[in-house]
């Protein structure tokens, strides 16, 4: 190695170590503000406490909006696993026309502004009088979560070897079994990779879902977004403590099933 | 497959295809549709109206001048950790991977909070500075565009790094060792190699992050307020505050129209690097 390469080299690393700590500071402060004991974020904070904790079983329609969402973010998911599915095989075993454009449509809506799409929606809906605020999130966030599947399921099957099913079926399997035994664990990655990225988008969801949301009705988003703007006090930092926590259960879970360099195949 | 005539599978596609034209690509073509009418038929007056407001003007160059600043950055600092994640290996690449996915399964809106709370004037940032001599007394980031463009880039940092990963990880290492060995010099073999490979990953985590940074709305209103418009956060307003659609509409259709550009650009930008390797 030269002189250059060397620093180079020693840049690329100290670059990679400080975006490692850029990347997580937000957490870190979430969670350090979380167990403080002041209510005016000071950190480092001058005691320690659970007291926001506390108050999280407290503070109204924080549940009622973290139920909302997971009903939500569960649903949308599966429906747009079973249509996405189904249209994945379609689109790489089928033999028709502008099967790339009926691809890149169903991407689409993670290049339309979110905004953009709710506003849509919100007329249409209007249009045709669907008013209640549930199932319009509902029928909106299978948008939100239908390209996730189809990239990533499309991506897989296109991967994988049908004539595998000829050959269950020349042993014995029927149709179904072939597809139950021999498909359904070769994509099983892919539909839990984009099964958590789809279910996350959904639950993370604001631009979309802010247009559909009345008084009772409410996403954990809206729901956090109206505490910081109306009455920011750490509440909010636990609760987010909490999703932290819950996302490094299903990061464990997901390494252990497919791993965690398959996770971050984008 | 059971009698399935290949071509029959379009029926398969159809449940999902149908859903989408009729709760996305509808609503999306009406949106569109009403913006160029008027009492009389085709009209563009919404928009030369709208641009006829120097407000608007300030508006839009808040908007692409804020995007612009993200991407840089976002590139700048992505670009290398794109390269050390796919050269890493045992515990940096996991810390890698982590902090890349981690941040992205909490909300936005709990990240823009985070940042309240670090760009304040005793926030951390204000803090360290301070402590270091290169401000000589604590000053706020937040409400300010820099304070907003640090928010922003660490949000979507993740989605330039990971397009850019992904095609690091399948350049084979040989190709530089050859330069090497053929005594290409250090910035040589990075001008010849490894910029070109990476290309189409610089191109589409750019894109990405451009088009997220022009939509971008809670990150905006919560770490620099109301007195500084672009165009997500004002069609945001002139719906749900100010309930001026016609305005909203207007902005929507630019917002759109932006957001396609972006696309067009970024795969014909694409097409011409996959041609010229």
């Amino acid at each position: 190695m030269t002189g250059i390469e060397r620093i180079t080299s020693a840049l690329v690393w100290a670059m990679a170590a400080l975006a490692i700590v850029f990347l997580l500071t937000p957490l870190v402060v979430t969670v350090a503000v979380s167990f403080g004991s002041s209510a005016v974020f000071t950190l480092p904070p001058p005691g320690w406490s659970l007291r926001w904790y506390e108050r999280v079983w407290t503070t109204r329609g924080l549940w009622a909006s973290l139920m909302t969402s997971v009903q939500i973010a569960g649903l949308a998911t599966a429906i747009s696993l079973v249509l996405g599915t189904l249209c994945a095989i379609a689109l790489v075993r089928g033999r028709f026309a502008g099967r790339d454009a009926i691809a890149t449509f169903l991407v689409s809506p993670l290049m339309v502004p979110g905004l953009v799409v709710g506003i849509a929606m919100l007329q249409g809906f209007k249009l045709v009088g669907l008013r209640e605020a549930w199932p319009s999130l509902l029928v909106a966030h299978v948008v939100i979560t239908m390209p996730y599947v189809v990239r990533t399921v499309l991506a897989s099957l296109s991967l994988f070897d049908f004539t595998l099913i000829d050959a269950a079926r020349t042993l014995g399997c029927s149709y179904g079994q072939a597809l139950r035994k021999v498909m359904a664990p070769a994509l099983a990655p892919a539909f839990l990779t984009s099964g958590m990225f789809a279910f996350l988008a959904s639950m993370d969801n604001y631009p979309v879902s802010i247009f559909f949301t009345d008084a009772w009705t409410k996403t954990l988003p809206l729901q956090m977004l109206q505490l910081v703007e109306e009455r920011p006090d750490p509440t909010i930092a636990a609760v987010s403590t909490g999703l932290i926590v819950l996302a490094i259960v299903v990061l464990i879970i997901g390494d252990r099933l497919v791993g965690l360099r398959r996770l971050a195949d984008f | 497959m059971t009698g399935l005539r290949l071509d029959r599978m379009i029926w398969l596609a159809l449940p999902a295809v149908a859903y989408l034209v009729i709760v996305y690509a509808l609503p999306l073509l009406w949106l569109l549709g009403r913006s160029v009418t008027g009492p009389d038929g085709f009209t563009l007056a919404q928009f030369t109206d709208f641009f006829a407001d120097p407000f608007s003007w300030r508006v839009m160059g808040n908007t692409l001048r804020i995007a612009f600043w993200v991407t840089l950055v976002a590139l700048v600092i992505g670009y290398p950790v794109a390269i050390a994640m796919a050269r890493a290996r045992g515990l940096m690449q996991v810390l890698l991977l982590v902090a890349m996915i981690l941040p992205l399964s909490i909300g936005v809106v709990v990240k823009a909070f985070a940042w309240q709370i670090v760009l304040r004037r005793d926030g951390v940032i204000s803090q360290g500075l301070v402590a270091s001599g290169i401000w000589s007394e604590p000053q706020r980031l937040l409400f300010t565009e820099a304070g907003l463009i640090l928010g922003a880039t660490n949000v979507f940092l993740p989605f330039m790094i990971l397009p850019i990963y992904s095609v690091v990880k399948l350049i084979d290492p040989r190709l530089t060792e050859a330069g090497a060995t053929l005594g290409a010099s250090p910035l040589y073999r990075f001008r010849k190699i490894l910029l070109p490979l990476t290309l189409p990953g610089i191109v589409s985590g750019s894109a990405f992050v451009f088009s997220m940074s022009v939509s971008m709305f809670v990150i905006p209103s919560l770490l620099i307020g109301d007195r500084f418009q672009t165009l997500a956060t004002l069609t945001g307003r002139s719906y749900l505050l100010m309930r001026n659609e016609a305005l909203g509409s207007t902005t929507a259709v630019i917002l759109l129209v932006i957001a396609v550009s972006i696309v067009v650009v970024s795969t014909w930008l694409s097409k011409r690097i996959g041609r010229s390797l």
